[in-house]
């Protein structure tokens, strides 16, 4: 009897109506509003940014140097005399791009992994999860160095490469999760009533474990910026000149106290985005969570 | 419990095994060699170099000679640095990464639990949105970012704190820590929030307080449990990778660590430290993913249970 | 129980700020008043071990524990008596008559004999040692056969200990330079006994070089080694100059990080740098008083051309890409005026010698060549590479240079940032269309950086072969009578070479350093050859400044 009205529940809940509740949730959250909005408008500068940057994005002006700014830059500029918005503007776009291409792989990949190994358990879960254990060990550096000898320089491949990396610490954070909800009532209900694991898994288990995976999502984005920013650095990433937030943040910041701009304004770019990111995701979390509406 | 622990010690050797293989097999391949130079090396000085290190021999066969090696314990002698041994130099910088590991986790479970659960408490108020403002800043601040604004502020301009090295000057440790810390401090403070706010909406916390147990006595004994789970499940790898990661703070520091030696291993073709620092970080990955499921394991009512009954 | 965290936190944050405020003293301060010198020396030495190391932090220390038979006077850097307190050269300049001084000894006390270089030497130069250095010895008969197995018997190579404190040593042809390699670690004596009781002579991996089992004959006694973390010296009681000797000792930072160690510089943890990082050059410039140092280096800093590939098959591309180049502004944006604008490979006046200036930047030539070559306006230019390894000097200096091509010539290379060894592998087997590349020299002579391009040569890396180049540097130059003839035919080699432009020049390389000002008597020079025997501390430097 109750497990039929929990299932029921649970059915009507996770249907078009589910999004559809939790849309109008969410348009109520005006901080999460308010980050999408960002989010949104970011993504299209960076869309746009070819046809709309000031300045080319390699154009140098070597006796200019590295200026504060001014009327004609904005935000200054590099000590190549590059315009440091047309900089940023191309940046985000690498930037935004890395984060959005690897963590989506890093959360297909992950939250599939975790969430099958600790549904089946046992012989399954065990060799699932010592192959994680595996790929953490293994020197990353050699890996994306061979990666990138085997390939050639590639910069989707360096985005799958570093979502193949950073889905590992999601994994064990999502059979966590599963493992805890597998024992409450209403999972031990579906699977009593015969439900297909798939399914359990699709309509219960990730839905409820939503909660730590949007906020995982929110610091994967900015790690998988950052490490980007690493790779590049050592070679391994984009070439110059292109550029992307995360580099020119760690140009900037050594000479931060001579040009402090060139820090400040890279940082700040990546700073907004993160914050709007992370106000959207609370704000989904919220929206979705299925046993807090109900209050 | 016993059981599942003996089993998944079990499970390590085949693990490790695997690690070693595929690295052994990987480093060789990657481009450059340990003895490549920006001079030109003659032709026979690099045979001579090659057949001091059993380079000479086909590659199978240096394989079996290494594993035979580790089985006595030996990570074989560096590369990049002659007359030390790969387990004299690991000997070296462990301990100093470990210690600066303990303590920037010390700062991170500390500083990221308690605003995390702060938080959690009070959702949508300024006790959340103050410190949660915080963690975001720290996520946004990369270490190579963090590292020198400390060390402008504390170490140049108000002249406080020693801008580098390791137990050489009293106070030299705090800023590292901090450094190394404040990352993982941030992720901590999400993901309890995050986990405090999913317990709290369980029933049985309802129950509780439902039966009237005043609210600290439904956080501390009943919430804490269920909410710092995953927590739990990401302090296991957080640990092995301070280690590996400490790279950058231990850089910025001057600090004699491992993470040094491990990124400059793989920097320097150092084959048998590349090695050597990839063992050790494997059984440790292995050691301390296992030390974090048990632990969840016990904070896990249920799990408990189970473990009970085996 | 939230007050209770809070003010539990805010008592360990005050309490560890005390215990942190209460030093005061500085490293700098310290040292000056004890005679120790705090050192940058830019990362943790490989070993020890003068036949094994190879790179500049490791010469640094070696050098304060080893001496060579003749030293190079750090004013001068004319040789002066080290281990040898005088010295014979034949007519001919070919065999070399070495006298020790009967002062000279081990730290334990012993003697060192002529019959300690033979065996060194041996060490230095035996096949199964992998020295890579060992070329050093090569100007000395039948070394480079032995080197190369293709002579077993070390007694037919020219060094011969005559009797207990004279050695003789004999060259295939007469070497102006061979003096100055004496004060090379390559060439230094190690204590045979020492390495005998660690294990075999050509052993690499002993632990003869350890805290406790080293012996050495320097100024200078290994006191503590610290991996990571520092290396200390302690002044030598056995030196036989030791007179002469006016520090108590030196510590060694493995300082990797250049913007740390700047700020060690700042706060007083060091007495010196390896190098400045380029964007604080001109603040430290504006300074009164500037502890920044800069004085000309023997290198030079340049791209490598693949002559074996399209387009770079045509010198007039070649000639193109390099009369682009505004090497001048580059020099004095970039750089921050850090370096001296180079159009030739050997580094104007070593020795002496002038190398030829043959072009200037002149982008309206770069045109017309590329449209001789045909790529009018860089119609129709192929994709070309331009490889570098992982750091931001280089980084800066290819984004420039891309910008000044594409500028000038209308063509566009791409850059790529390569990790060390895979670098390495790039050049190495010629797998670029342009590298960066950089030749510091071993020795004062422009033989050190003509002979790199010589058919074949192992550091050629250009494909860059000309029989009348070769023939200059081969035979013509080691033969000639008089030095004016021999830098005319080096002359006359350069200018081949430039007019064929197998490499691209762009600068010549300065060292840069920040010296506190207590620091006296330590010069700069070419070689960047410190001799910490003359160097001393002043603790009243700053009372000095006030009379």
């Amino acid at each position: 009897m109750t497990t039929e009205i929990i299932t029921d529940i649970a059915e009507a809940e996770q249907g078009s109506s589910l999004w559809h509740d939790a849309w109008l949730r969410l348009r109520k959250n005006r901080l999460a509003l308010a980050g999408g909005i960002i989010l949104v408008a970011f993504s299209i500068i960076a869309l746009l940014t070819p046809w709309i940057a000031p300045y080319a994005y390699d154009a140098q002006n070597l006796d200019l140097g590295a200026t504060p700014p001014s009327a004609q830059h904005w935000l200054g500029t590099d000590i190549f005399g590059r315009d440091l918005l047309t900089q940023i503007m191309y940046g985000g776009r690498v930037s935004l791009a890395v984060g959005l291409i690897a963590t989506s792989v890093a959360l297909l990949i992950g939250v599939t992994w975790g969430a099958v190994a600790g549904y089946v358990g046992g012989k399954v879960d065990a060799v699932m999860m010592r192959l994680v254990d595996i790929m953490y060990a293994l020197p990353f550096m050699i890996f994306i160095v061979l990666l990138m000898v085997v390939f050639g320089r590639n910069i989707l491949l360096l985005f799958l490469a570093i979502g193949a990396v950073e889905w590992l610490t999601m994994a064990r954070i999502m059979r966590s999760q599963v493992q805890q909800l597998r024992q409450q009532e209403f999972v031990e209900a579906a699977i009593s009533l015969g439900l297909p694991p798939g399914t359990i898994i699709r309509r219960h288990l990730i839905p409820n474990a939503l909660g730590p995976i949007i906020v995982y999502t929110t610091l994967t984005i900015p790690s998988v910026m950052l490490l980007e920013a690493f790779l590049s650095f050592l070679g391994l990433g984009i070439q110059p000149p292109q550029t992307s937030w995360g580099l020119l943040i760690s140009y900037g910041a050594e000479t931060m106290e001579e040009f402090p701009w060139l820090l400040i304004f890279p940082g700040l770019a990546l700073t907004i985005t993160l914050f709007s990111l992370n106000f959207l995701g609370d704000g989904l979390r919220d929206a979705l969570d299925v046993r807090r509406s109900k209050d | 419990m016993w059981r599942f622990i003996g089993i998944r010690l079990l499970q390590a050797i085949p693990v490790i095994l695997v690690v070693i293989t595929v690295t052994f097999f990987l480093v060789r391949v990657a481009p450059g060699g340990p003895f490549s130079a920006e001079k030109a090396v003659l032709p026979e000085v690099k045979a001579a170099l090659e057949a001091q290190y059993r380079l000479d021999l086909p590659l199978f066969q240096q394989y079996v000679a290494y594993l035979g090696d580790l089985a006595q314990g030996e990570f074989g002698p560096s590369f990049k640095y002659p007359g030390r041994s790969v387990n004299e130099l690991i000997g070296a910088g462990l301990p100093v990464t470990a210690e600066l590991g303990l303590y920037a986790l010390l700062v991170a479970v500390v500083i990221g639990g308690i605003a995390g659960v702060i938080a959690a408490l009070k959702p949508n108020t300024a006790q959340d949105y103050i410190p949660m403002t915080a963690a975001m800043i720290g996520i946004c601040m990369p270490s190579f970012l963090l590292g020198p604004l400390l060390v402008l502020v504390f170490g140049i301009y108000l002249d406080w704190l020693p801008v580098s090295g390791w137990g050489d000057i009293p106070g030299d440790k705090i800023l590292p820590a901090i450094t190394l810390g404040s990352a993982y401090a941030a992720y901590i403070a999400r993901l309890s929030r995050a986990g405090m706010l999913e317990v709290m909406s369980q029933d049985y916390i309802r129950t509780a307080r439902a039966k009237g147990l005043p609210e600290w006595q439904v956080v501390v004994k009943h919430g804490l449990r269920g909410g710092l789970i995953p927590v739990v499940a990401f302090l296991g790898p957080a640990f092995a990778g301070l280690l590996a990661g400490s790279f950058v703070v231990e850089t910025i520091f001057q600090i004699p660590g491992l993470g040094r030696f491990y990124v400059q291993a793989a920097f320097n073709r150092d084959y048998t430290m590349i090695l050597g620092t990839t063992v050790f970080l494997s059984t440790l990955i292995v050691l301390f993913n296992l030390l974090s499921d048990i632990l969840a394991a016990w904070m896990n009512p249920r799990l408990r249970a189970q473990f009970g009954e085996n | 129980m939230i007050n209770t965290v809070s003010r539990l936190l805010a008592a360990l944050l005050v309490t560890t700020f005390l215990a942190a405020c209460t030093g005061g003293e500085s490293n700098v301060e310290i040292g000056n008043r004890e005679g120790i010198l705090h050192f940058g020396n830019g990362s943790e030495p490989q070993g020890l071990d003068p036949h094994v190391v190879t790179g500049v932090p490791e010469n640094k220390i070696v050098r304060s524990l080893f001496e060579g038979l003749a030293v190079k006077n750090p004013w001068t850097l004319e040789p002066e008596p080290g281990v040898a307190e005088s010295w014979d050269i034949s007519e001919d300049g070919r065999v070399y008559t070495f006298y020790l001084n009967p002062e000279a000894k081990w730290s334990n006390g012993e003697p060192v004999t002529a019959g300690d270089y033979v065996w060194s030497w041996n060490r230095a130069l035996h096949p199964a040692m992998g020295n890579q250095y060992a070329y050093m010895l090569f100007p000395v008969v039948n070394a480079q056969a032995f080197a190369s197995k293709q002579i077993e018997d070390f007694s037919q190579v020219g060094v011969k200990a005559l009797d207990e404190r004279t050695l003789q040593v004999t060259l295939n042809e007469a070497t102006p330079y061979f003096l100055q390699l004496m004060d090379h670690y390559s060439t230094f004596a190690v204590h045979p006994e020492t390495i005998l009781k660690h294990g075999k002579m050509t052993d690499r991996y002993t632990k003869w070089t350890r805290v406790g089992n080293m012996v050495n004959n320097g100024p200078f006694n290994l006191k503590e080694w610290k991996l990571n973390r520092r290396i200390v010296v302690e002044k030598s009681d056995t030196y036989w100059d030791r007179d002469k000797v006016r520090l108590n000792g030196v510590v060694y930072y493995p300082t990797e990080n250049i913007v740390s160690e700047e700020r060690m510089f700042r706060v007083g943890q060091l007495h010196t740098t390896g190098t400045v990082p380029l964007d604080k050059i001109p603040v430290y410039q504006a300074m009164e008083n500037t502890p920044y140092v800069q004085s000309p280096y023997l290198g030079t800093y340049y791209y490598l051309i693949n002559t074996n590939r399209e387009p770079l098959t045509d010198v007039r591309v070649r000639r193109a890409l390099s009369l682009a180049i505004d090497r001048v502004k580059l020099n004095d944006t970039v750089l921050q005026k850090s370096n001296f604008p180079a159009y030739s490979i050997t580094p104007p006046g070593t020795m002496g010698y002038q190398p030829p200036k043959l072009f200037d930047y002149d982008p309206e030539l770069a045109r017309s060549l590329l449209a001789d070559a045909g790529y009018p306006d860089g119609e129709g230019w192929p994709e070309v590479e331009l490889v570098y390894n992982t750091s931001e000097g280089h980084r800066k200096i290819a984004v420039a240079l891309q910008q000044m091509w594409k500028d000038v010539l209308n063509i566009k290379i791409t850059i790529a940032n390569q990790e060390w060894k895979v670098y390495l592998d790039s050049v190495d087997t010629m797998n670029f269309d342009i590298a960066r590349r950089g030749w510091i020299g071993d020795y004062v002579d422009p033989n050190n950086f003509l002979d790199l391009f010589i058919t074949d040569g192992g550091n050629n890396n250009t494909g860059f072969a000309n029989p009348r180049y070769d023939d200059l540097i081969l035979n013509l130059a080691p033969q000639a009578d008089t030095q004016e003839e021999r830098f005319r035919l080096f002359y006359e080699a350069e200018t081949l070479l430039m007019e064929q432009m197998p490499i691209l020049p762009i600068y010549t390389y300065t060292n840069k350093k920040l010296k506190h000002p207590s620091v006296r008597d330590m010069p700069s020079n070419l070689m960047d050859s410190l001799n910490l025997k003359y160097v001393w501390l002043d603790a009243d430097w700053d009372k000095g400044a006030e009379k």
